[in-house]
């Protein structure tokens, strides 16, 4: 169904890079974003957890820069000319010159920081490969649904009637059903993969996208300023993408960052129903999930656990402290307490 | 009272058909019959004949329309057949199932509820000053750790370093709350942050109500105000969150079930999943969509109960 999508898995990170480099230029020209940026610029926890954040993107970046050096040769992401390391015997604990787990324990090539894995290979290098796959999954869902949610949304409010009917039915019966079995079913019916995973996770998110962005316009639309628009006679287009959508966008913005730990976390839940991501991309949730049986052997195998968990944790913990401040920042009245 | 329900029922329908309709689609259209037979039959290496006859069995075999109108009946009428991997009748595993399932969600939904409220209470006595701030910070924390992490971790700290036995399974009778106990204490841990920020939040907004500045003036000590009046009229949002939970639980231990081995509907739903049982997901899919939507529908009229200002009209 869904198989020769490598190449747009490939572009996937520079779409959403240069999605974000956009919004965050246009952004910054109007008042009501540059005072917002202030007020987060003040704020040490928001730039701490923006500068994670950063810091895992070039992580993901590193990881999407592939060439080969001859015909014969495989492609080689950036990331694993720097970090991957030639592979040992089996499990090693983490700072360790012999292997765990086997009758007789053999010496290692090297010490590795964050120990191997059951087939030998580097803790740190496989962690590091799941920034990409979990940062994909966050941007590229947000870039499906975000312009679909609003599009569908704003119609619906904007137009009412059976304009309305319909997306407000469409969506009644999306939020109806509890969303982690819609992500079940979704995902088998689609079969594992890193853009089928966001396309499920992007019907599940887009329901409430689309619910807040019509509820919003349909406030607007009785506004002095559509009304006055309409009276000098703007197209229907026009009010709507000049006049309404700006509006909607704060909103919408701190939503889309709020959701976006949700998206990483549910990644994992995926991973241990066998539902996400093939083993050869990097995962955190994999990860974690081959952790059930690392933790019950004698010795306790537990640095994959740790820092595939570690990761996720420090991602998923600066995007919300990030999502709050940008909430708190571009609208004080919704800060919670 | 009886009109408003009996209205809410009836419009609860088209949404159903909807659902029913959707899971069609997903498992009719965007995967063909050939696709679940070839995964359902995969470990034995099927010939085309092989994979015709699992159709006709599986009923799959029929065009496209009739089976549309069989699977619309058949799911209207909760008539959910067989299980497509062990030809189970899946009605009598759901049966099965609900017992464990109830059990857990039980003591999950009182105990949570219960921890949840009372550190969001306490927080918000200490609101504006460090214990709060830190407290929320320490909310933030627990949200960010996935669910996955909390199982695994939880079942390794409770079962291999303090030794709580049994670490896992079920069994009915007297004991059977201690196979509970350990999955319930997990359940409540890892939503803890995520409610009592919630919790709080209600709270927080009735203590800027103008009552709770009259009820100061006349001079009701602090304690009084929080626990006599605030706590009283955080109560509705509260209990909407809770009773919205409910159907969510039953379905949202999918994970915990799961991972304790209790044979409930949520283990057995991972099971069907792991199996490539599609028969068994679609017909969890729709009734996990009743619950949700009964689940709807107890809100509004527990809200009605509890709050009279709210007319149900």
């Amino acid at each position: 169904m869904l198989t020769n999508v490598d190449w747009l898995s490939t572009l996937a990170p520079f779409v959403v890079l240069a999605a974000m480099v956009i919004m965050l230029r246009r952004a910054g020209r109007t008042p009501l974003w540059s005072e917002a940026f202030r007020r987060l610029r003040r704020n040490p926890l928001a730039m701490i957890s923006l500068a994670v954040i950063s810091l895992y993107a070039a992580v993901a970046v590193l990881d999407s820069i592939s060439w080969r050096t001859s015909k014969t040769d495989d492609f080689r992401t950036l990331l694993q000319r720097i970090a991957e390391r030639p592979k040992e015997r089996t499990y090693s604990a983490p700072y360790a010159t012999v292997t765990t787990g086997e009758p007789e324990p053999h010496p290692l090539n090297e010490k590795h920081l964050l120990g191997t894995d059951g087939v030998g290979n580097d803790v740190v290098y496989l962690t590091l490969r799941g920034c990409r796959t979990a940062l994909i999954l966050g941007g590229l869902t947000s870039l499906i649904a975000t312009p679909l949610a609003l599009m569908f949304g704003m119609l619906a409010g904007y137009f009412g009637k059976w304009a309305d009917d319909a997306v407000l039915y469409i969506n009644q019966v999306l939020s109806s059903i509890p969303s982690i079995l819609l992500l079940v079913a979704l995902m088998m019916v689609l079969g594992k993969g890193v853009l089928q995973l966001c396309i499920a996770l992007g019907v599940t998110s887009w329901v409430s996208l689309c619910r807040l962005s019509r509820g919003e316009t349909l406030k607007h639309r009785e506004r002095e300023y559509v009304r006055a628009a309409r009276a000098l006679g703007l197209s229907h287009t026009r009010i709507l993408i000049r006049h309404i959508l700006p509006n909607l966008l704060p909103l919408v913005i701190i939503s889309v960052t709020l959701g976006l730990s949700g998206l990483v976390l549910a990644e994992a839940i995926l991973s241990y129903l066998q539902l996400g991501v093939p083993p050869e991309v990097g995962s955190w949730g994999n990860m974690i999930n081959g952790a059930r049986v690392e933790l019950a052997r004698e010795p306790v195998i537990w640095w994959g656990l740790a820092s595939a968990s570690g990761a996720l944790f420090v991602l998923v913990l600066a995007f919300n402290v990030f999502g709050d401040a940008l909430r708190d920042a571009v609208d004080p009245r919704l800060r919670t307490g | 009272m009886l009109r408003y329900i009996i209205r809410r029922l009836l419009y609860a329908i088209p949404i159903l058909i909807g659902v029913s309709l959707a899971t069609f689609v997903l498992f009719n259209v965007v995967a063909t019959p050939e696709q679940i037979a070839k995964k359902n039959l995969s470990s034995k290496n099927p010939t085309p004949e092989q994979i015709q006859e699992w159709l006709k069995d599986h009923g799959y075999d029929k065009p496209l329309p009739v089976r549309f109108k069989d699977h619309m009946t058949e799911v209207m009428l909760f008539k959910f057949g067989k299980s497509d991997a062990t030809d189970e009748d899946i009605w009598g595993m759901i049966k099965v199932g609900v017992g464990p399932s109830v059990s857990l969600m039980v003591m999950v939904l009182i105990a949570g509820t219960f921890v949840d409220l009372t550190v969001a209470l306490f927080v918000a006595y200490f609101r504006g000053t460090y214990i709060d701030a830190w407290g929320l910070f320490l909310c933030v924390l627990l949200m960010s750790i996935s669910y996955v992490v909390y199982l695994i971790t939880g079942q390794f700290m409770l079962g291999r370093i303090l030794k709580y036995y049994p670490s896992s399974g079920f069994r009915e009778g007297a004991d059977v709350w201690k196979f509970l106990l350990m999955p319930a204490a997990i359940g409540v841990v890892s939503s803890l942050g995520q409610y009592t920020r919630l919790y709080r939040t209600f709270v927080l907004e009735e203590m800027n109500q103008d009552y709770v500045r009259t009820a100061r003036a006349k001079g009701v000590s602090e304690d009084r105000v929080l626990f006599g009046h605030v706590l009283k009229n955080a109560a509705i949002p509260i209990l909407t969150s809770v009773v919205t939970q409910i159907p969510l639980l039953l379905m949202g231990s999918l994970l915990l079930e799961s991972f304790f081995n209790i044979p409930g509907i949520g283990g057995m739903t991972v099971d069907a999943i792991f199996s490539q049982d599609f028969a068994v997901v679609r017909a969890m899919v729709f009734l996990g969509s009743v619950l949700y939507i009964i689940g709807y529908i107890l809100t509004d009229i527990s809200y009605a109960l509890v709050d009279p200002r709210v007319r149900l009209g």
